[in-house]
């Protein structure tokens, strides 16, 4: 696949096709969370007792992870920034930053979902802990898409080419980050 | 602009050659492509192929309404598990394996570039994935059938607790199965769908305005939007359904804090924009052929796009009309009603719109021409007949009666069958070359067409006397079992069998033709759009060099023009 098609350099709105792309995905991702995010607080409207169950999630746990997941946007931004001024390795340094951010996050998750198990509350032990783990893992899921895509990226810019990609890997890392931020108070904090 | 021009990488001097790319052996040609034409000819064969198997799924269970009890031929005996099975997967396949494959799908990858004027889509492999998943799902919905208990027989709609307790089901493996089957068809068609609309707002064809581009585009891109738009809450319910059915949650079940009625909302929210996924394909098709077959300017070609949109944005607002007997708030019902009736505002203006454009034309009758008035005409029996669903007042009445399923075969019949033929037999000589038999084609129009209104009139006069739609065997309840509704009952199954019989036309016409049937050169309907401006079929790549546009898509009986065409790359 040397011939890359003319379509795909073309720009008739004036944004990149991939850039244009990655925005679309994200419309969609939207409505996925939506849907999930929309139940769940319909769901926990209707039900006071699940404040109960609300109550043993480790709010520090998800605090760390917070801050952990935005900082990690931070170095996907300053990848981005390199990438703009043709600096490839750099990039792929920075970019590299951000999976290790990926990965104290999915840490931290592990810990805490184990400590959770542990204590015995699984999938099955209500209403609240089934939303808290379906919502979660979906995010954890992405999280992981993410790093193995950003992975991919990283690799080709590392040899200054497709630099554009470090952008648009940026972009989705960013909606990660604000899918977290919803499940953060939702899940954590309104107790 | 600045920005962009780095990632710009150098462009093949023109005139741009057809890609040269390996196309060495039969698997990487046909199986293997990222060419969007080939793509298409996968989902539109792939859809038929399932249609075929649906097809044959309805003549099976119609077979036991008619003749209850009977060893029905090429199938036998038909249990009650086997109709549930059978009926479901009818359903599941009709709108989930064949409308969308090949309407939105289909014609999306084959029109698209080729109306836009490009070489391909903007991610061609992305596109070549979106395919593979798609049969992939189909694969694992084929596979659903054959696991001990048997394929899911708990409805399309798959409510729980029906669909989530496989002590109800008794289809424990078949149903997790086919709710992972939707699943995966959904994210091809995410997929295909990012590639339509970034190939049609990105790559079009220099000089291309956003109202130059033809219906079709714009309704293929508005329908994949509403599906981009509708289906993310149902993939979410899918995965709480999958845990449900396998991980012990309790999402659908009140007695763990969990509602069945969610499922509902989730589904609806995205079955009701996905009749508007499937319908707006249909109609762009039939807005190409009506133009071209009248010789006229498209009536109003902004209209019709603002009525798309309006149509697009209402179909959100609508979806708990199907809901009315779930135990949703009365007050609720009345705002739903009011939106569903809202809706067909425009639609129907919709459908003005077409039949002005027919109106003082010089109308040729050729098969596309035909299907394409037909979708017209059956389709308002369709949208009337949903009036009466739609208020929440008789749809209450009519709730699961074979009125409900006569109205939307009425609906998605045209859609599925009617649009997609009629779009098939309008771009077969572009797509393979070769012109389709005429005769055939007709003989094929009205043995399909007229049975298909005497299958389903009678279930409208069934559905107003009371047939409940999820019944196995009618002789078990005496009020349904009247020598005169066992009549129409008879009748439309025999009906099906006439249409089914047809279809054998249908299929001897395309392989005859497309062995024996005269070339077809460029432009054989005298279009004006992109797609007949390059070869029959078009080489990989389409265009040798690539085309400039001018002028809108409609340009037809200019006055003062000698020709009453004109093609939207010639300068003038």
């Amino acid at each position: 696949m040397s011939v890359k098609t003319i379509a795909t350099q073309r720009a008739s709105m004036n944004i990149p096709t991939g850039r244009l792309g990655v925005w679309w995905v994200l419309v969609s991702e939207i409505v996925i969370f939506g849907g999930v995010l929309v139940s769940y607080i319909m769901h926990r409207l209707g039900h006071v007792e699940w404040a109960e169950q609300a109550a043993y999630t480790n709010m520090w746990a998800g605090a760390f992870n917070t801050l952990v997941l935005l900082s990690s946007s931070l170095s996907a931004v300053l990848a981005h920034q390199a990438a703009e001024r043709g600096d490839g390795p750099k990039a792929a340094k920075l970019l590299y930053l951000t999976i290790l951010g990926g990965g104290i996050f999915l840490t931290v998750k592990t810990f805490e979902w184990g400590h959770e198990i542990a204590e015995g509350f699984t999938l099955q032990s209500g209403g609240f802990w089934s939303y808290y783990y379906t919502a979660a893992g979906l995010h954890a899921f992405h999280v992981m898409a993410g790093m193995a895509v950003m992975a991919w990226v990283a690799s080709s810019a590392r040899k200054n080419q497709e630099l554009h990609r470090v952008e648009n890997v940026g972009i989705y890392w960013h909606f990660v980050d604000i899918v977290w931020i919803f499940l953060f108070p939702l899940l954590y904090i309104a107790k | 602009m600045a920005e962009i021009a780095p990632h710009v990488e150098a462009r093949p001097s023109a005139p741009h050659a057809p890609h040269g790319h390996a196309e060495s052996n039969w698997f990487i040609k046909y199986c293997w492509s990222t060419d969007h034409k080939i793509i298409s000819l996968q989902y539109m064969f792939t859809g038929m192929c399932f249609a075929m198997v649906a097809g044959f799924m309805a003549y099976v269970f119609r077979m036991q309404i008619a003749y209850p009890g009977m060893n029905v031929p090429f199938f036998g005996h038909v249990s009650a598990d086997a109709y549930n099975a059978l009926i479901t997967n009818h359903g599941s396949i009709m709108v989930f394996w064949v409308a969308m494959p090949v309407l939105l799908a289909g014609f999306g990858n084959l029109l698209i570039p080729l109306m836009c004027g490009c070489d391909d889509m903007v991610f061609p492999r992305i596109n070549r994935l979106s395919y593979q998943l798609f049969l992939l799902s189909g694969l694992i919905l084929v596979a659903s059938w054959f696991v001990p208990g048997g394929g899911f027989g708990g409805a399309w709609t798959a409510y729980p607790p029906l669909s989530s307790t496989a002590k109800y089901n008794l289809t424990p493996m078949g149903s997790s199965m086919w709710v992972l089957a939707v699943a995966f068809e959904f994210v091809a068609f995410l997929l295909g769908g990012i590639n339509f609309i970034v190939t049609a707002m990105n790559a079009r064809a220099p000089g291309m305005k956003a109202f130059d581009v033809p219906l079709a585009v714009w309704m293929i891109v508005v329908a994949s939007l509403l599906f981009m738009a509708s289906v993310g809450p149902l993939i979410a319910g899918a995965v709480m359904l999958l845990f449900d059915q396998n991980l012990g949650t309790g999402f659908y079940n009140p007695a763990r804090g969990g509602d069945p009625i969610l499922w509902q909302h989730l589904f609806w929210f995205f079955g009701h924009p996905e009749v508007y996924v499937v319908l707006l394909p249909a109609m762009g098709i039939v807005a190409e052929i009506i133009t071209v077959f009248s010789r006229k300017k498209m009536f109003s070609y902004r209209t019709v796009i603002y009525t798309v949109v309006a149509t697009g944005v209402l179909s959100f607002f609508v979806w708990a009309h199907h809901q009315f007997i779930a135990g949703i708030d009365p007050r609720m019902a009345n705002v739903f009603t009011v939106t569903t009736v809202i809706i067909s505002i425009p639609v129907a203006e919709m459908c003005f719109l077409y039949i002005a454009t027919l109106y003082g034309g010089s109308i040729t009758f050729t098969t596309p021409m035909l299907w394409a008035l037909a979708f017209l005409a059956e389709f308002l029996i369709g949208g009337v007949t949903g009036i009466y669903l739609g208020a929440s007042g008789a749809a209450i009445f009519f709730h699961d009666t074979y009125f409900v399923v006569a109205h939307f075969h009425y609906t998605f019949y045209p859609i599925a069958i009617i649009g997609t033929l009629a779009g098939f037999t309008f771009w077969f000589p572009k797509m393979f070359g070769r012109m389709l038999n005429e005769t055939l084609g007709k003989i094929h129009f009205w043995g399909s067409i007229i049975p298909f209104n005497f299958i389903f009139i009678p279930m409208f006069f069934l559905g107003l006397s009371g047939e409940h739609r999820r019944i196995y065997d009618y002789t078990n309840f005496p009020d349904l079992a009247t020598p005169s509704m066992q009549a129409l009952r008879i009748t439309s199954t025999v009906a099906l069998v006439v249409m089914l019989l047809f279809q054998f036309v249908f299929i001897a016409n395309v392989i005859y033709s497309w062995l024996r049937g005269p070339k077809a050169e460029k432009n054989p309907w005298r279009s004006n759009t992109l797609e007949w401006t390059t070869e029959s079929p078009p080489p990989h790549g389409n265009w040798t060099e690539m085309p400039t546009v001018y002028r809108g898509p409609y340009e037809q009986a200019t006055p003062g023009r000698e020709s009453d065409f004109w093609p939207q790359d010639e300068k003038d």
